[in-house]
């Protein structure tokens, strides 16, 4: 077994050495009848040959983002990494370590993750970020417990043009934790008055810009609301990369801003891992769920970094800790810390004008054929489009076609029958016009 | 005031100084570099793009003009890490024995496999049609998870070890709730890790303590003194945190059932007991499973994980969505509560379907280990420990006496009594050694409890060292060699880092405007 | 004249009248380390003996101080805020977290006097 060192000699040795007879007699605890005497019905060891068949005939069953036009978005974006982002997150002493407890010998990984935490806070325009959260979903769900905390409220309202399954995870947390909750329903055309929902009970209001259906919106005026009655503005985002051209929430006056952070430097990986990006006001730091890392010295007086404020958590205060996270996302957030780095401002702000042009030029094109219209006047990189008949039988089409061309809200939202002829488009730099000319033949096959 | 002593001084003492300093500051190998932040400009990048067409906006008005983020070329990205990663310790450097946390070898077959674009490169929302291979992944992932711990379900969606314990803990409240029996209260023991009380708080439950007894295990006893009608289950780790196999766990077991009450497994430890024993056989109805612990997805440098989570028949339907359903050749997935037939999901706990990337790693490894390679890993990992044990049971102490461990070995800090070193010195010292300390201060119950977990990664020849190493360092301690200790680490990247600054003036990141160590 | 008790769980009370400053003993912070944040009840606050009326946090450890006698916070010590060391410099002295208008005085009947403590801390060890 290549895996494992020790030989059959070492093995009698050291039994020998610890004074018992044999391997059971460490085992001795778990009580005879419960003890496996066989082994499971499972495969015995295989060679990295034979794994690498195995997985990769299942892998050759799945149409890669890159071998098809495809125009999927809806939190989670097909976007270019450079190769060098890839192989330093897999350098050893990046791979496997573990969360840096031993600051003296884990200066790496603290290091990156103080970049990672500037970085993230310049992006949203926010005074502090953590070090990390599981995904935007996630990160959207603890944004929500955070600002219960801070308020002492527990009413959370939704946009309806929230991500739904972001919403879901938060109507999951509510339900479980028997706290009130509004959720307004999904909003396609853009309609939705949040203020009027917002009352003395509200903790806080979730919206998400650009919305699900790609909308863009100014939080200035729902942030001065929720603020009048004493609460908090989550702002979402789900497209990094959109803040590249957008004006970020924390000049619309968000409290806390929550991200997913998958389209710098992670890869689609069929939805996970990604990376949760949290950021918030430095007056909130001390409800802000999750690890950070800090600024100090050491002995001799040399800068260096630590992970601080862990009274927050679990492992100190228990039962009374801000969340039970401990695992983040650490490997994905030196990705996204990289490619970034790689970017900088000139490169974030060409890449996310790339974007909006190429959607701008789908949109187009796309809306050029007759029986297909557009509900979103404002977007990023990603817009709605109604067709007639069931989108979710168009993107089967489309498919069958070799284009992947879309997400249809059906899908996100089963329940609600309004939705059923629209098609969640998105557009970004890896989409090159042939990409565009097949995606308009093949809608316009299928429509006719 | 409620009392904590397990305690390590947390501010930096003086440490020796380098006696020949260098003109740069750098150390050979070791070469100070600057942030990111101060290294690049806002005008270069290292992402050649092309300049787009010129065209309109559709911004709504809200263009940002700038951001202030500096950018830097590839040579210059590839040094900046390349040097910041020499300053980090690694398994692949060396003996990473800390306990709880299960650092084995992780098998680069498995990066490879979770980069094939089939898997690496497929979007959660593609229709079906384009992911069977991916689906039928998860599929055969769950199907090796539920005969590995005989049970009858499993989620695969939750993200980490805390979020199983918390899809775990929602699926048994909401099986109470749908039989009219909701409850309020929680069993933890002392030893538990910190999320398991914080999971039960965070579903609104309140938390009873149960104390171990003598030697470090929970008796049912205890466990039934503290159950009644209030008590929707207990969370308790096995192998627990003290490094012991619970030996009654199926009368604990068989108590919590026959209060009405669920049993949640923390499965941390899993790693001790893989093909040795099935926590269905033990009576439990929900256990997280680490896939970056006991299935060998790379940690990362503290992420991403992923925690599936096993469930008993009684629990089973009550798991959250998404699931993959198998029919034939064919698989789908079930999105939605209302889609999921004779089932009552408790929710969703997070967008798209789980960890796909560790889901493709876990059953690489898996796969490449087999029924009869997991056994022996097991078998391997606890063997170590013993080994480990043995080496240095007559110049340590063991808290509970000497007795057999499994996956992992507890140690106490009387064997420090009046040497003036503590466990963190002790600790620290190790650093220098060039080994990884093992963890420390955890579990609490325990006075500056050092936990030992080799793995099965480890060769005779690495524990040999590593026993040696120990001994000598313990006999150091006793010879008051207080400045191998207490100054220690010499030879690190960095000495002692003051955490009493760092949390008395948080500084979470670098400031534009101002010098960093004076900024808020 | 005022009048200085302990309570077993750590606690210091200066009484002076109906008042009780209320503030973590020296031997307390030795035990927590380097104080890095306190948590103070807002003024105003009614809370009963054995409430939670204060946190404190040190970098690894995080605890609670309970209320020793039942009343009203009529202060809380803002120089804590700013500055959280005082607590380890100067706990019996300017580190005084709360006072409190002592509803019932029978609730300080059972507490320590200076000699009980150091008796009691010596006895824990």
């Amino acid at each position: 077994m290549r895996y494992l060192p020790l030989t059959d000699d070492d093995r009698r040795t050291m039994l020998a050495g610890i004074g018992v007879q044999n391997i059971d007699d460490l085992f001795a605890d778990i009580p005879d009848d419960v003890r496996l005497k066989e082994l499971v019905d499972l495969p015995r060891h295989a060679s990295e040959l034979e794994v690498e068949r195995q997985l990769g005939a299942m892998a050759a069953r799945n149409t890669a983002a890159s071998s098809v036009p495809f125009f999927v978005g809806c939190g989670a974006y097909k976007h270019h990494v450079p190769a060098s982002v890839d192989h330093l997150i897999q350098r050893s002493e990046f791979l496997t370590a573990y969360t840096p407890y031993q600051p003296e010998i884990s200066q790496g990984t603290l290091q990156y993750l103080f970049e990672f935490q500037t970085q993230v806070a310049m992006l949203t325009g926010m005074e502090v970020a953590n070090a990390s959260m599981y995904d935007g979903s996630t990160a959207c769900g603890e944004a929500v417990l955070m600002a219960q905390r801070l308020t002492r409220r527990t009413n959370a309202v939704l946009s309806g043009s929230l991500h739904p399954q972001y919403r879901d995870v938060v109507v999951m947390l509510s339900d479980m934790s028997e706290t009130p909750l509004k959720a307004l329903s999904a909003d396609p055309e853009g309609t939705e008055d949040i203020i009027a929902s917002i009352d003395d009970d509200t903790a806080c209001v979730v919206v998400q810009t650009p919305d699900v259906f790609g909308r863009v919106h100014d939080l200035s005026k729902i942030a001065a609301a929720a603020h009048e009655k004493g609460a908090l503005l989550i702002a979402v985002v789900t497209e990094v990369i959109s803040l590249g051209a957008l004006k970020p929430p924390g000049e619309m006056g968000a409290d806390i801003v929550v991200a997913e952070g998958q389209s710098i430097g992670v890869g689609l990986n069929f939805g996970g891992p990604y990376v949760g990006l949290l950021a918030t006001r430095q007056k909130y730091l001390r409800q802000m769920p999750g690890r950070v890392c800090g600024e100090t010295v050491d002995a001799n007086g040399k800068r260096g970094f630590v992970l601080t404020l862990s009274t927050r958590e679990q492992h100190i205060r228990r039962e009374k800790a801000t969340s039970n996270i401990c695992t983040n996302s650490g490997l994905c957030s030196l990705a996204f810390t990289i490619h970034l780095s790689l970017l900088g401002e000139a490169g974030l702000m060409k890449l996310a004008r790339i974007n909006h042009a190429n959607a701008i030029a789908l949109a187009d094109a796309l809306t050029g054929i007759n029986s297909v219209e557009i509900l979103t006047p404002s977007f990023f990189n990603e817009f709605t489009i109604r067709v007639p008949g069931k989108g979710a039988a168009v993107i089967e089409s489309l498919a069958e076609k070799g284009v992947l061309g879309g997400v249809p809200a059906s899908r996100l939202v089963p329940g609600q029958k309004d939705l059923d002829d629209l098609i969640i488009v998105a557009a970004t730099e890896v989409n090159t016009p042939q990409d565009r000319e097949v995606y308009v033949k093949a809608l316009t096959e299928v429509l006719s | 005031m409620s009392m904590n002593k397990a305690g390590r001084p947390t501010s930096a003492q003086s440490g020796q100084k380098s006696d020949h300093p260098t003109f740069t500051g750098n150390k050979a190998l070791q070469i100070e570099e600057p942030l990111i932040f101060e290294v690049g400009e806002t005008g270069k990048t290292g992402v050649d793009l092309p300049e787009p067409e010129p065209h309109e906006t559709r911004l709504g008005g809200l263009e940002r003009q700038n951001i202030g983020l500096p950018g830097l070329t590839e040579p210059e990205v590839m040094r900046h890490y390349v040097r910041i990663s020499q300053k980090n310790f690694a398994i692949d450097a060396g003996v990473y024995p800390l306990g709880s946390c299960t650092m084995k070898h992780n098998g680069r077959l498995n990066e490879k496999m979770a980069r094939l674009p089939g898997f690496g490169d497929v979007h959660p929302l593609q229709p079906e049609s384009t992911v069977q291979g991916a689906l039928e992944l998860i599929d055969t992932l769950a199907a090796w998870l539920l005969e590995m711990t005989g049970m009858a379900g499993v989620a695969m969606s939750p993200k980490a070890g805390a979020h199983g314990e918390f899809c775990g803990m929602a699926a048994i409240k909401s099986a109470q709730i749908a039989k009219g029996d909701a409850r309020s209260v929680v069993l933890v023991p002392e030893s538990a890790h910190g999320t398991n009380p914080a999971t039960a708080a965070l579903l609104g439950y309140k938390v009873r303590d149960i104390p171990a007894r003598e030697d470090g295990t929970v008796s049912p006893e205890a466990v039934k003194e503290a159950l009644d009608s209030d008590v929707a289950g207990i969370m308790l780790t096995n192998p627990n945190t003290c490094g012991l196999f619970e030996r009654d766990i199926v009368a604990i077991a068989d108590a919590v059932h026959e209060a009405g009450a669920y049993f949640y497994c923390d499965g941390a430890n899993f790693n001790a007991i893989v093909g040795k024993a099935r926590p269905g056989d033990l009576g439990v109805d929900c256990m997280h499973i680490n896939l970056h612990k006991t299935f060998s997805t790379p940690h990362g440098g503290g992420g991403p994980g992923s925690g599936p989570v096993v469930f008993s028949e009684a629990i089973a339907p009550y798991a959250p969505v998404p699931y993959v359903v198998r029919n034939g050749d064919m698989f789908s997935l079930v999105e939605s509560v209302d889609a999921a037939e004779g089932a009552k999901p408790f929710g969703r706990q997070t967008a798209f379907h789980g960890q796909m990337g560790m889901f493709v790693r876990a059953l690489s490894y898996m796969m490449s280990h087999g029924s009869d390679g997991m056994r022996q890993a097991s078998e391997d990992a606890v063997l170590n420990a013993n080994y480990i044990r043995a080496g240095l049971r007559d110049v340590m102490s063991q808290p509970f006496g000497d007795q057999v461990c499994m996956h992992e070995v507890l140690f106490d800090d009387s064997f420090l009594k009046d040497t003036g070193v503590t466990t963190l010195d002790f600790a620290k010292a190790m650093i220098d050694e060039g080994f990884h300390p093992m963890t420390m201060y955890f579990p609490l119950v325990v006075h500056g409890a050092m936990l030992i977990e080799p793995t099965e990664s480890e060769s005779k020849a690495a524990l040999d060292q590593f026993i040696a190493t120990l001994r000598d360092l313990v006999q150091g301690a006793r010879d008051g060699d207080l400045v191998r200790f207490t100054g220690a680490p010499h030879h690190a990247p960095m000495a002692r880092l003051d955490e009493t600054r760092a949390a008395r003036e948080p500084v979470l990141r670098w400031n534009p405007e101002a010098p960093a160590e004076a900024a808020e | 004249m005022a009048e200085i008790k302990y309570t077993d769980d750590h606690e210091y009370l200066n009484i002076e009248g109906d008042v009780a400053t209320v503030g973590i003993t020296k031997h307390a912070q030795e035990q927590l380390g380097d104080v890095v944040f306190v948590e103070l009840p807002d003024v105003g606050k009614t809370v009963a003996k054995g409430d939670e009326a204060a946190v404190v946090e040190s970098v690894k450890a995080a605890a609670e101080v309970y209320a020793p006698v039942s009343g009203e916070v009529i202060e809380a010590n803002g120089d804590l805020e700013g500055n959280p060391g005082l607590v380890n410099e100067d706990p019996e002295g300017g580190a005084w977290f709360m006072k409190i208008k002592i509803a019932d005085k029978s609730e300080l009947e059972g507490m320590m006097d200076a000699d009980g403590y150091a008796k009691f801390v010596a006895e824990q060890g």
